[in-house]
């Protein structure tokens, strides 16, 4: 039914800056042939003809679990931002930003 | 209505955000306030620790579901997906937000002219955490350093998607507002706009003819206030028609609205869009709501700005063009109740309507807490000739100010009374009498004297003349 | 000594917490340097936290069913002020700032929290070679590995360091290790044991679990940490299960299955073990039934897909921003990219590969929903043979364990030590793991026995009576 084509070297290249990983030569090499491998042991199932049955995200059947709107405590500030690789001014601080948010 | 050159039409749909007025987050207890010390309404859960994992506030599925309800939209059984992109002011670098099943599915709006705007899909999501740019120009470009406060990340968040029924800027911006007062009126968000509280977003493509597919749309982000909904729409129709008329092509991308250069620039192109990669969500489980509770959130939902301006039309009878903007502009501002009380206790419609639209709409206070009767005690103080207009105007700056109090009281102390009959008529002689030069000059067709004199008269009777008596007065010795 | 025993000669003052403290340490010091199962160990804490128990009981109160009982804690599991790493540098020195919800329970019971375990890093694999702070050895052989990912949790049982430990099992990282390291190990069903403080691996098949010494022990400890949480949204609404009250139950009447497929492939010496543990089932008085159910074996390939899907996503917030290493950069991507890149392993950058692949762009229904849908036919599968019994016997995995090195080079190899725990993860059932005999070379042999969710009074009650045969 669905079909997938073999991985190549881009698609590892592609994926890796999808997961903001940087992979040397070798690295992409190695992973692509590791990558494959797996993915045509899982050629099986993608060939699979499973058109009656509705995919399972998840194994149990609850709904509804919700909590009530009230307040609980938060984390002690100084606690949390002694933990951050940068601080500044009482906020995390990062390197420039290129590119908003979408 | 159209200020786009002849044959051009443009076609908008709007995306609009806006934060609800849960007393916590989506997904954890942690306070939902603006404006407090940053990073202070944290935990594992909306700071995205390692282990923490998200609960739904039941309170946000049920304002979810009156915005939904609002807005004529089927109420449907629905669940969460990641959306997943890396920025650092998204803790978990994913967003939770609802996916292929909003709790919202279609619906519609009707601007107050009457022309109907449908509504795609109004789902739940979480809002991300604030960044601020050091450096540079404060913004993100030229900064080099940028600091992350989370109190804002995980604060509950609905997403309306219009469908691109909009066909003009001013239209765009009918929608925005009139969006916005059905937020208010449905107590869900506080539509603050300035605050962030609610954000726009406007794709916006152009054709030449009405008959004609759609164009390629630019999506156009940044749109703060409703003014900048229409300059923005309006400047990018008409950017792309001018790309188009010299033969170059739109390029699908997403821009950015300078509101100081009343510009939009490029943000990103189609060929660096995200791949988002979304999957249901497996700490959270689908929301079912059930008929009966959607039946309880009906039956609490306030009147909406259609059937309150329903309401102001009853009252006045066959409102003019002045009269219907001014009922617009009050029950857009959501001060509708102020008209009612007064017109129940005996103000006349028009009189009460236009000190609403004027006096209180104009005043920068809260009118949250600001007493309905003393407004409406102020008019008929008025309304009885008891106060001037002038005078009944600053009486009701006093009652905004204290959010009452009572309107004879305010009079007296600011020496405001009832001029004897005669009174007007001595000073109005004595205020010519002292400027022989400039009466003449009136007498003989200087027709800007007239304010001059009336200034005189008001200040000397402390504003308590009333402003049509002063007029008929100068006009009957002018002849 | 049982742990039930340990805490109520504390409860009683036969001995003191502080004692059994000291013991444990003595215990670890004796034999931690050549498995290396501990990741963070802190003696004062250890011996505090068995004064306040002893205090607690001078002061004649209660402190619980687990007084005095050392814990180990797989190091995936938070608890507050104690460093947690996952086993990967990009968590190295990372104290989180509040308790798993299973560390809280474990506190309310009167345990001592001994220390973090080894695991492979961020529970990725089956031998506890992917730790980057190097490999645990399995205490019966330490030449071999003692399986993974919750390597160090069974190797600390397995070594007499601690009575009982906590792990995971994502795809089998409780069983396989348990079987390896000749303990008992419980994956609990889905939703009876709070997610909440467990650092995500896969979200929907995550479950922590007890390793024990016993079977008992393993029933005493999943009662303690089992029953509702308000914080994890996929915890049932039930209280924690019975599995005590019956667990020498016997099982007589019990119609156990056998599923042909899930011994395929195993070697000779484990399945003797299995046909060994059939045949004491069956002389107790239990019917045993052949259910063939080819299904249960496209697991691994489902599993390949899906735990690496939500592992992506999982582990993107570690991105040097909030807490954890960094490494800068010029920019905030370049930063959040080199932190990544240096900040994670081999085995976790191919999961993480692996997963963004099967649910980027076009290869969505291909890979990841595919493999949904497999989990649905694994769910129906096994619905249908639970029809025709109550618990499946089988091996826990395919061989004993296997030495250091040999499946590295080929990540399929390894995954393959999980083809028979897998199945459970996917349907949310529980499933146990018992030591049933040795090998040849003298290693360990566990027997897994499978159930329908909730099921654990059975499997308990099982288990129990396999370890009351294990000598046959
Ligand atoms: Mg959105
Ligand atoms: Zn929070």
């Amino acid at each position: 039914m669905s079909s997938t084509h073999p991985l190549d070297a881009n698609d590892v290249i592609k994926v890796a800056s999808l997961a903001r990983l940087s992979l040397s030569d070798d690295e992409v090499e190695r992973f692509t042939g590791q990558l494959a491998r797996i993915l045509d042991s899982a050629a099986e199932i993608a060939a699979l003809d499973l058109g009656g049955l509705a995919p399972t995200a998840h194994p149990l059947a609850l709904v509804n679990v919700l909590r009530d709107d009230v307040v609980r405590d938060s984390l002690d500030r100084d606690d949390v931002l002694s933990q951050a690789p940068s601080v500044n001014d009482n906020r995390f601080s990062v390197p420039k930003i290129i590119g908003d948010a979408p | 209505m159209s200020t786009l050159p002849d044959g051009w039409f443009m076609v908008v749909g709007l995306e609009v955000h806006t934060e609800l007025r849960t007393e916590t987050k989506l997904f954890c207890g942690c306070a939902n306030a603006f404006g407090d010390q940053p990073n202070t309404n944290i935990c594992p859960v909306c700071l995205g620790l390692p282990g923490a994992l998200p609960v739904l506030n039941q309170r946000a599925v049920e304002y979810a579901i009156r915005i939904g309800l609002a807005l004529h939209c089927v109420i449907q059984d629905s669940s969460f997906h990641r959306k997943n992109y890396f920025y650092p002011d998204m803790p978990k670098d994913f967003q939770i937000s609802q996916y292929d099943i909003p709790i919202n599915g279609p619906g519609y709006l009707d601007l107050p002219g009457g022309v109907r705007i449908g509504i795609e899909r109004a789902h739940l999501e979480e809002d991300t955490g604030k960044t601020t740019h050091l450096g540079g120009t404060g913004r993100i470009h030229g900064s080099d350093e940028s600091l992350v406060d989370y109190n804002r990340s995980g604060v509950p968040l609905v997403e309306i998607v219009s469908c691109p029924d909009i066909r003009s800027a001013a239209q765009a911006r009918a929608y925005a507002a009139e969006l916005r007062s059905i937020l208010i009126a449905s107590g869900a968000s506080d539509g603050r706009m300035e605050e962030g509280s609610m954000r726009v977003d406007a794709n916006v493509s152009v054709r030449r003819g009405e008959d004609q597919p759609f164009g390629t749309r630019c999506e156009i982000k940044n749109l703060n206030s409703l003014r900048s909904v229409q300059r923005a729409v309006e400047y990018e129709a008409l950017r792309q028609i001018a790309l188009l008329e010299d033969g170059g092509t739109v390029r699908q991308e997403t821009r950015h609205w300078d509101e100081d250069a009343g510009k939009t620039h490029t943000l990103r192109t189609k060929e660096e869009a995200y791949d988002y990669r979304y999957f249901p969500e497996p700490d959270l489980v689908p929301v079912t709501p059930t008929q009966a509770f959607i039946d309880t959130v009906r039956t609490g939902l306030a009147p909406m700005p259609a059937e309150r301006r329903a309401a102001l039309v009853s009252l006045l009878g066959e409102p003019n063009d002045a009269q219907i903007d001014q009922l617009l502009a009050v029950v857009e501002q959501g001060l509708d109740h102020f008209v009612i009380t007064a017109v129940n206790a005996g103000v006349n419609a028009p009189l009460a309507l236009t000190r609403t639209a004027n006096e209180l709409a104009a005043s920068d206070r809260s009118l949250d807490n600001l007493d309905a009767e003393a407004i409406a005690a102020t008019l008929l103080l008025e309304q009885a000739g008891d106060l001037s207009a002038t005078q009944s105007k600053a009486v009701l700056a006093e009652v905004i100010a204290h959010g009452g109090g009572d309107p004879k009281a305010i009079a007296k102390s600011k020496g405001f009374e009832h001029m004897a009959d005669g009174a007007l008529d001595l000073v109005i002689d004595e205020v010519i009498a002292a400027h022989p030069d400039e009466w003449e000059r009136f007498c003989g067709g200087d027709e800007k004297l007239q304010g001059f004199f009336t200034g005189k008269i008001m200040a000397a009777t402390k504003g308590q003349a009333d402003g049509k008596a002063v007029s008929a007065g100068l006009r009957a010795r002018k002849n | 000594m049982s742990i039930v025993a340990t805490a109520e000669s504390v409860r009683t003052k036969q001995t003191r917490a502080v004692v059994v403290a000291d013991e444990t340490l003595a215990a670890i010091e004796a034999r931690d340097g050549d498995i290396h199962a501990f990741l963070h160990l802190d003696a004062e804490s250890i011996r505090a936290q068995a004064r306040g128990i002893d205090s607690q009981i001078d002061a004649g109160q209660h402190p619980g069913r687990l007084a005095g009982v050392p814990v180990a804690i797989k190091d995936n599991l938070c608890q507050r002020g104690v460093p947690t790493t996952c086993a990967s540098k990009i968590l190295e020195g990372w104290k989180p700032p509040y308790d798993a919800t299973v560390i809280t329970r474990l506190r309310e019971a009167g345990a001592v929290l001994v220390g973090k375990t080894n695991l492979d890093e961020f529970a990725m694999g089956s031998s506890t070679e992917n730790s980057a702070f190097g490999a645990t050895k399995n205490p019966v052989d330490p030449s071999r590995v003692p399986g993974g990912s919750s390597g160090g949790s069974a190797a600390a049982v397995g070594a007499d360091m601690v009575p009982v430990s906590l792990g995971s099992d994502t795809g089998g990282s409780i069983r396989q290790p348990a079987a390896f390291c000749g303990v008992v190990g419980l994956k609990p069903t889905y939703g009876t044991v709070s997610r909440y403080g467990l650092i995500a691996f896969a979200s929907s098949l995550d479950q922590v679990g007890p390793f024990a010494r016993s079977v008992d022990d393993a029933g005493v400890l999943f009662e303690v940490i089992a029953g509702h949480d308000p914080m994890d949204s996929t915890s049932l609404a039930i209280s924690a299960p019975d599995v005590m009250t019956d667990i020498d139950g016997g099982v007589a009447g019990l119609r156990i299955g056998i599923i042909p497929e899930l011994m395929d492939g195993s070697s000779d010496e484990v399945r003797a073990r299995v046909v060994a543990a059939q045949d004491a089932l069956r002389e107790a008085g239990a019917t045993l039934v052949s259910l063939p159910a080819p299904e249960l074996l496209l697991g691994l390939a489902a599993y390949y897909l899906i735990a690496p899907a939500e592992a992506s996503s999982n582990l993107a917030r570690y991105d040097g921003v909030r807490y954890g290493n960094r490494v800068d950069g010029a920019d905030v991507s370049a930063m959040m990219i080199a932190t990544r890149t240096a900040g994670f392993g081999d085995e976790v950058k191919r999961r993480i590969m692996l997963g963004t692949y099967a649910l980027s762009a076009g290869y969505y229904d291909a890979y990841y929903g595919q493999a949904q849908k497999v989990r649905t036919l694994i769910i129906e599968t096994f619905h249908r043979i639970y029809q025709s019994c109550d618990l499946i016997v089988g091996a826990t995995t395919p061989t004993t364990a296997f030495e250091f090195g040999s499946k590295t080079a080929d990540p399929m190899s390894m995954y393959y030590s999980d083809i028979f725990t897998i199945p459970s993860n996917l349907a949310g059932h529980p499933a146990i793991s018992v030591p049933f005999g040795t090998g040849e070379a003298g290693l360990p042999i566990g027997v897994q026995l499978l159930g329908p969710a909730l099921s654990e009074p059975t499997l308990f009650r099982a288990a129990k009576f396999l370890e009351t045969e294990v000598g046959r």
